[in-house]
């Protein structure tokens, strides 16, 4: 199944600096008018690591990821994919990271098929490996029989799909995956898991953004835990649940448990 | 609960309000437009009283049909007009089917089309204050006529809405359902013409009209003050015949949505057409350009501007009178519309622009290659609609200059189109939505762009113009030929400063474009 994806290529990309971690933030903050979505996250994302960033609703998880992949302009901090700055360098940030973001349309009056083409071709890909690795993308995603249905009409779980392999068309060396399996029927997402584990074995390292803690536990080596756009944890899977399980720790970090006895009326006993 | 519904629609009408200042004033300048409107049918319909009875009966019967109409038919090309109290909203409640079309119906009748039917409905009534017997079933006739109007109209909104949940009905609805309105000009001077020539024209028609369901109430009054109640009696019984019939129709179509969400039904189709991205240069900037391309097809937004530019060689046409007249002059001015069609090209993007950002798609590729999917067409199309209408009217001298003229228009209107979208952003009909459909805060900035942007462009396209008048007053033909070329050449130059101008602009402010057109949702 991996095998069908291709592979981080290093040869096409000078800039990056061995040994630099694959994603670094620096006190990255961002205001809403007054609201004060992100406050001075600082991340280490490592070289071939599996990073969950876990978090409540309404976090700050796609703010900061959005402006770690330069979407969104920060108003302080900085964010260096192997050591390529985003925001000062963009074009050779960009070229390194694959991005899946969260709420945002797509182009969805083109068929799957040439969605994937168009995010290959405005890459500066050439055709023959971009229609070769569209067909790649398309099988191990399981989308070959929709290729050629316009996106519009896609269910939420394939547009989910389309959308990563659209993300994946040009081999980064980084994926940024913003709630990638939200919508996602379990089969797709166990073969999205087998992608990705196969990707992180082959040298890529990936940041996924999810609030299913079970699904971080079991599928990343890192995580995260950002709460009211600041970091309450971070480190290993290990290091941040300790004794327990992720969610319980997230749970205990997060807080906000009701643990009163209320809506006795609901019980049908 | 029709209370609650009632009360539902109101706050819902308030909430939408409140949301901003800029929409409120909007709100405010269209309910005084509709006042001047209104106050204006109220004070024609308490003179027409003093008029005739034949002349009476023939405008309101007249009138009367096109309001019914006008409420069956409004709703449906305007998919979505009015969907706060959709039906399929109230899937998940238990509400008894009377109380929810009672509900339905009063809902209906509150906002401004409701409110301005009811008072000219009541409006109507003092027309007949001469005849007091026809005063009281004018009363009794425009209450049921308003009525009927909000029953039709939603039984159509619902009749529909299981077909407006495929996208393709959506898609090709929004753009044809506009057509009538397009055409409004040609058909109601048909009509004057009509009119004007044969005197008896309105009265046979009002008399037909009395007939249907549409005027059956209207004219019911006049019978009774003609003096003849057996005739008004039955067409209230038409009247009430038909609002009985709809009214059936809506409960059963609406108890039918009800348990039945719209489905919409795909074909699936396997890989292997690439379309326009196999006939583009593999390069960032010809893959926007076949983007571009498949999206003026496929997007209504777009192909509503492709419909219209032969449909208004065919107004030109029909309006100026044959080949001799405004025909003429329908190349300049459609590549000047298109020019401008693609002023708002990131708005309509929306947030999908953000494959843009994260591909690192150069600014100059962007503007480039939505230039280009415009030009491919448009420059043809501009040839063909400037050369053919001068040819069929027998002046092939005139070709050179209003070629000169049309091609300046397009070239430097693309230029200016090319930076305006990446320089400002306004919000549009949202991706899937008809294109005539107002989008939410729509306000005095989105207006002043776009007015800045036309008048810019015929600013940019002056030596152009001031030479083709300068041709047309002198007739001579050098300078026909001095139009052309500095059409080809300023536009040229105007067109690659438009592009350098609107990349350099995308370059630096990219991420801000995205955060404005995220804005409307």
């Amino acid at each position: 199944m991996s095998s069908l994806v291709p592979p981080p290529s290093d040869q096409d990309n000078p800039h990056a600096r061995p040994g630099t971690p694959a994603l670094s933030i620096r006190g990255l903050a961002k205001r809403f008018g007054d609201k004060v979505a992100v406050n001075g996250v600082n991340l280490e994302v490592p070289s071939g690591s599996f990073f969950g960033l876990v978090g409540p609703n309404g976090a700050g998880k796609t703010t900061t990821l959005s402006m770690a992949t330069g979407l969104l302009r920060p108003e302080h901090g900085q964010a260096l994919v192997h050591g390529v700055d985003v925001w000062q360098n963009p074009l050779e940030a960009k070229k390194l990271m694959g991005i899946l973001p969260d709420g945002v349309r797509l182009f969805d009056r083109l068929s799957g098929e040439q969605l994937v083409t168009y995010a290959g071709l405005l890459r500066g890909m050439d055709r023959a490996t971009v229609a070769e690795r569209t067909g790649d993308l398309l099988r191990a995603l399981d989308l070959t029989n929709d290729a050629g249905t316009l996106v519009v009409d896609y269910s939420a779980g394939m547009t989910k799909k389309i959308a990563l392999a659209s993300a994946l068309i040009h081999a980064p060396k980084l994926l940024v995956l913003d709630e990638p399996f939200e919508s996602v029927d379990p089969v797709s997402a166990a073969n999205i898991r087998d992608i990705l584990t196969g990707y992180v074995r082959s040298g890529g390292s990936v940041i996924v953004s999810s609030h299913v803690m079970d699904l971080v536990q079991r599928m990343c080596d890192h995580v995260a835990v950002i709460a009211a756009g600041t970091v309450l944890a971070a480190g290993t899977i290990d290091e941040v649940r300790g004794e327990g399980t992720l969610e319980d720790r997230f749970v205990e970090l997060v807080g906000g448990r009701n643990t009163t006895e209320g809506l006795s009326w609901l019980r049908t006993s | 609960m029709v209370a609650h519904l009632l009360r539902l629609k109101l706050t819902l009408l308030r909430n939408s309000l409140r949301r901003s200042t800029a929409q409120l004033v909007g709100v405010v300048l269209g309910g005084l437009y509709g006042l001047g409107l209104l106050s204006l049918i109220v004070v024609g319909l308490i003179l027409l009283g003093s008029q005739d009875l034949e002349l009476i009966r023939t405008i309101l019967v007249i009138g009367g049909s096109a309001t019914v109409l006008g409420w069956i038919v409004i709703p449906i090309a305007v998919s979505g007009i009015d969907m706060t109290l959709d039906p399929a909203r109230f899937v998940t409640f238990t509400i008894p089917m009377r109380q929810l079309l009672a509900g339905l119906v009063l809902g209906g009748l509150v906002g401004v089309p409701g409110i301005v039917t009811l008072i000219a409905a009541l409006a109507q009534v003092i027309t007949w204050i001469r005849y007091p017997a026809a005063a009281l079933m004018a009363l009794v006739c425009g209450l049921l006529a308003v009525l009927l109007c909000v029953v039709a109209s939603r039984f159509v909104t619902t009749a529909v809405s299981s077909l407006t949940g495929s996208r393709r009905f959506k898609d090709v609805n929004g753009i044809v359902a506009f057509l009538p309105l397009f055409f409004l000009g040609p058909i109601i001077a048909g009509l004057a013409a009509g009119f004007q020539s044969a005197p008896g024209f309105a009265e046979r028609l009002a008399d037909v009209l009395a007939w249907t369901p549409f005027g059956a109430l209207w004219a019911a009054p006049a019978d009774v003050a003609a003096g003849d109640p057996g005739l008004a009696v039955v067409r209230l019984l038409i009247g009430v015949a038909t609002l009985v019939v709809f009214l059936f129709l809506w409960g059963r179509s609406l108890s039918h949505a009800l348990v039945t969400p719209a489905y919409n039904a795909v074909t699936k189709k396997a890989a292997g057409n690439l379309g326009w991205f196999d006939r583009f240069p593999a390069t960032p900037a010809g893959a926007v350009a076949a983007r571009a391309l498949t999206y003026w097809f496929r997007d209504p937004r777009y192909a509503a501007s492709l419909v219209l530019i032969p449909l208004l060689a065919v107004l030109f046409f029909i309006s100026g009178g044959g080949v001799g007249g405004a025909f003429a002059f329908v190349g300049p001015i459609a590549a000047f519309l298109l020019a401008f069609s693609i002023t708002a090209d990131i708005s309509y993007d929306n947030t999908a622009f953000s494959l843009h950002i994260t591909t690192g798609v150069s600014g100059r590729d962007d503007r480039l290659g939505r230039a280009a999917a415009l030009l491919v067409f448009a420059l043809p199309a501009t040839l063909i609609l400037t050369v053919v209408p001068l040819l069929l009217a027998g002046r092939p001298e005139d070709v050179p200059v209003l070629l000169g003229l049309a091609l300046g228009l397009l070239l430097s209107g693309t230029g200016l189109s090319s930076f305006v979208s990446a320089r400002y952003t306004y919000n549009v009909p949202l991706p899937g939505d008809s294109a005539f459909k107002t989008p939410p805060g729509t306000n005095f900035f989105a207006f002043a762009v776009q007015f800045g942007a036309l008048f810019v462009t015929l600013l940019l396209a002056l030596p152009e113009i001031v030479l083709a008048i300068a041709y047309f007053v002198t007739g001579n033909d050098f300078l026909g030929w001095l139009t052309l070329l500095v059409g080809v050449a300023l536009g040229g130059v105007l067109l690659v400063v438009g592009i350098r101008a609107g990349g350099r602009w995308y370059d630096r402010r990219a991420p801000e474009l995205l955060l404005a057109v995220s804005n409307n949702r």
